[in-house]
């Protein structure tokens, strides 16, 4: 399997999910 | 207001942290966005030009811009009195903004670390600044790239925890 870090568009894409999962972490603590 | 008052040191510090951190992230984003997509399309006689002159300055900047963002972005958090709470993500305090600015000083220190220990070793043996056959450069070039990539994947969440500060 391809790694998907050699793509940019899925290294940002990854991030942006991260950023997601984040959001609602933050919202869960405080 | 006095000029050299806590509310304007903290202000100074902000800034320079902020300084900082362009420089830093900068440098991720050209060698993530331009550089390493650039380099197969240079011709091969004038590619050796980036490892000699580009890539040594380059690093220089962008290991320094990480270590002074985090200095001061430690500083900062020291002089707010937040940095306790923030390490273990405000769990327990019902504090937003302490587990939103918590997040993205995990995030900019793991950041850091990849920078410091990890991307700046393997470049050094790339470049040939440090000793290292054909081989152990080839996997320092695949490791350096990945752990590169980790960290531009990484600054999505990190500066949306630090443009957050406000907002939580």
């Amino acid at each position: 399997m391809k790694n998907p870090l050699d793509s940019l568009g899925q290294t940002v894409t990854l991030g942006v999910v991260l950023t997601i999962i984040v959001v609602l972490l933050i919202h869960a603590i405080a | 207001m006095e000029l050299v008052d806590f509310a304007w040191w903290n202000l100074c510090f902000r800034w320079l942290h902020v300084l900082s951190g362009i420089m830093w992230i900068g440098h991720l984003y050209y060698f993530n966005f331009t550089q390493t997509p650039t380099v197969p399309k240079i011709p091969a006689e004038l590619r050796p030009a980036i490892p000699r002159f580009i890539m040594p300055e380059a690093l220089w900047w962008f290991r320094w811009g990480a270590m002074s963002t985090i200095v001061f972005g430690l500083l900062l958090a020291l002089m707010n009195g937040y940095l306790g709470q923030a390490i273990i993500l405000g769990i327990g305090s019902h504090n937003a903004h302490v587990t939103n600015i918590g997040f993205g000083m995990w995030f900019g220190t793991i950041m850091w670390f990849n920078v410091w220990f990890i991307i700046w070793p393997k470049q050094q043996r790339v470049l040939g600044m440090v000793e290292a056959t054909d081989d152990e450069k080839k996997r320092a070039a695949r490791v350096a790239g990945l752990t590169s990539r980790v960290n531009t994947l990484l600054s999505v969440p990190m500066v949306y925890c630090m443009t957050g500060v406000h907002f939580y």
